[in-house]
């Protein structure tokens, strides 16, 4: 079973982003819907912050593919 | 206006992919010493017969998926064609007695050492080690030998350059051809994604200052983007994983790392050396954060695409693996479907990459130059 425990850590830190991306993504189909005429800005201002939620996930995936390895 | 950044692009983009082409180069061999010691542990665990075949990877009779993923997402010395058919790519070392020049074919997909002018070489898992008479490794003298061969990777970057200057030096003609009318092909196609780049990139977190950095935020937007685009061709001419490639993407953050502080004006460094209004404890506690915070932007820059792209292929491995795993035609009814539409989500996400990539560097490089007039106010 090597790199279970990095597998899991990996599943825990899809667990945080998915709930962030999922916030941002609603929140912004939410404004978008009220104002319409804001949507191109909100959409740029959706992808940057899904952007960084993202990249904390993917982080995990690093460490979770340096845990295979090892 | 766009045919002036046309010219000036392609002479731009020409210095920076020969600068990427180099240090890309350089730092995958600084990056290949720690691939050593994962070599070194893969290779007690299996043979050197796990290797023989490039479509079946098997460990005691038993398919790896694992491995078989790791080798088609890692760089190779081979482009792989068909079958049993493959380009050799030319090996280039550098060498503590001099240059070596020859064909990959001649390690015969691994299984051969070649006795180059200066030392013997043998290829284990697209590293070139040197080996002595009796086909032990040389440690010592492999350290010696620098990698600077045109591989899988490299080959795909040369070919996106060629695209790119080819397209756009089309383009650019175009807009001289056709001053002041519509334009068409090639040209019409482009202008959008020109224009998105300038007024939704560009302008919104650069100010009025936004031309001096256009042909940065274009060229690496194009690069990463046709990049990505032939990485998710599954046959010849695509396929390498090159913006999953951490040496490629290290590069990339490094430049817009370069050009943000560079660029950075008084109120940049104020901020983090010293910043205003703020009591002196906050201070002391804020500054360090400050200065690790230049580079884990980069770092994140660079972790990200390498990481988004690589996942990508990784998923559509996988999904692929699993016909080999159950040894099944009917589990191919499932995995074809889903690897067809992960692709057109990667399709996207090719595309939203480079734009982050490009807007977060917009974004950075914009804090650094942005004047302070509110200042005043608050």
């Amino acid at each position: 079973m090597t790199g279970s425990i990095a597998a899991i850590g990996a599943g825990l830190a899809a667990i945080g982003a998915g709930i962030g991306i999922g916030r941002i993504g609603g929140s912004a189909l939410e404004g978008m819907a009220r104002q319409p005429e804001f949507a191109n800005k909100l959409q740029t201002t959706m992808l940057i912050a899904a952007a960084f939620v993202e990249a904390v996930a993917l982080f995990a995936v690093v460490i979770a593919l340096l845990g295979l390895g090892a | 206006m766009s045919n002036r950044y046309s010219a000036t692009y392609t002479a731009f983009r020409l210095i920076i992919f020969l600068a990427i082409f180099l240090v890309s180069r350089a730092s995958s061999v600084a990056f290949g010493q720690e691939h050593d010691a994962h070599a070194a542990i893969n290779d007690s665990a299996h043979t050197e017969a796990a290797h023989a075949e490039a479509g079946a990877h098997k460990e005691n009779g038993k398919f790896n998926p694992t491995e078989t993923i790791m080798e088609h997402i890692k760089d190779a010395h081979d482009w792989h064609l068909w079958g049993h058919t493959a380009i050799h790519l030319p090996v280039i070392l550098y060498t503590d007695k001099g240059i070596e020049l020859f064909s990959s074919g001649r390690f015969n997909h691994g299984h051969d050492a070649y006795t180059g002018n200066h030392y013997t070489y043998k290829n284990i898992h697209e590293k070139i080690k040197v080996v002595d008479a009796s086909g032990t490794i040389d440690e010592a003298a492999t350290a010696q030998v620098t990698d600077l061969s045109i591989t899988k990777n490299v080959a795909t970057m040369l070919l996106t350059v060629v695209l790119l200057i080819w397209v756009f030096t089309t383009v650019a003609k175009g807009y001289a051809q056709r001053k002041g009318q519509a334009p068409k092909g090639l040209q019409s196609a482009l202008e959008p994604i020109i224009l998105f780049v300038r007024d939704e990139i560009a302008k919104p977190n650069l100010g009025n200052r936004y031309e001096k950095f256009m042909p940065y935020l274009l060229t690496v937007f194009f690069f990463i983007w046709f990049c990505n685009m032939l990485g998710l061709v599954p046959f010849f001419p695509g396929g390498a994983n090159l913006t999953g490639n951490i040496s490629l993407t290290m590069v990339l953050a490094l430049i817009t790392l370069i050009l943000t502080n560079v660029n950075g004006n008084k109120h940049y460094w104020q901020h983090i050396f010293w910043m205003p209004g703020i009591p002196l404890p906050v201070k002391l506690l804020l500054t360090p954060i400050e200065v690790v915070g230049i580079f884990t932007k980069a770092i994140a820059l660079m972790i990200r695409l390498f990481a988004n792209i690589t996942a990508g292929h990784i998923l559509v491995l996988s999904l692929t693996c699993l016909i080999f795993i159950f040894k099944s035609y009917a589990v191919a009814g499932v995995a074809v479907p889903f690897v067809a539409a992960i692709s057109i989500i990667e399709l996207i996400v090719a595309f939203i990459q480079a734009f982050i990539f490009t807007v977060l560097s917009a974004l950075y490089i914009g804090i650094a130059i942005e004047d302070h007039h509110e200042e005043a106010h608050h």
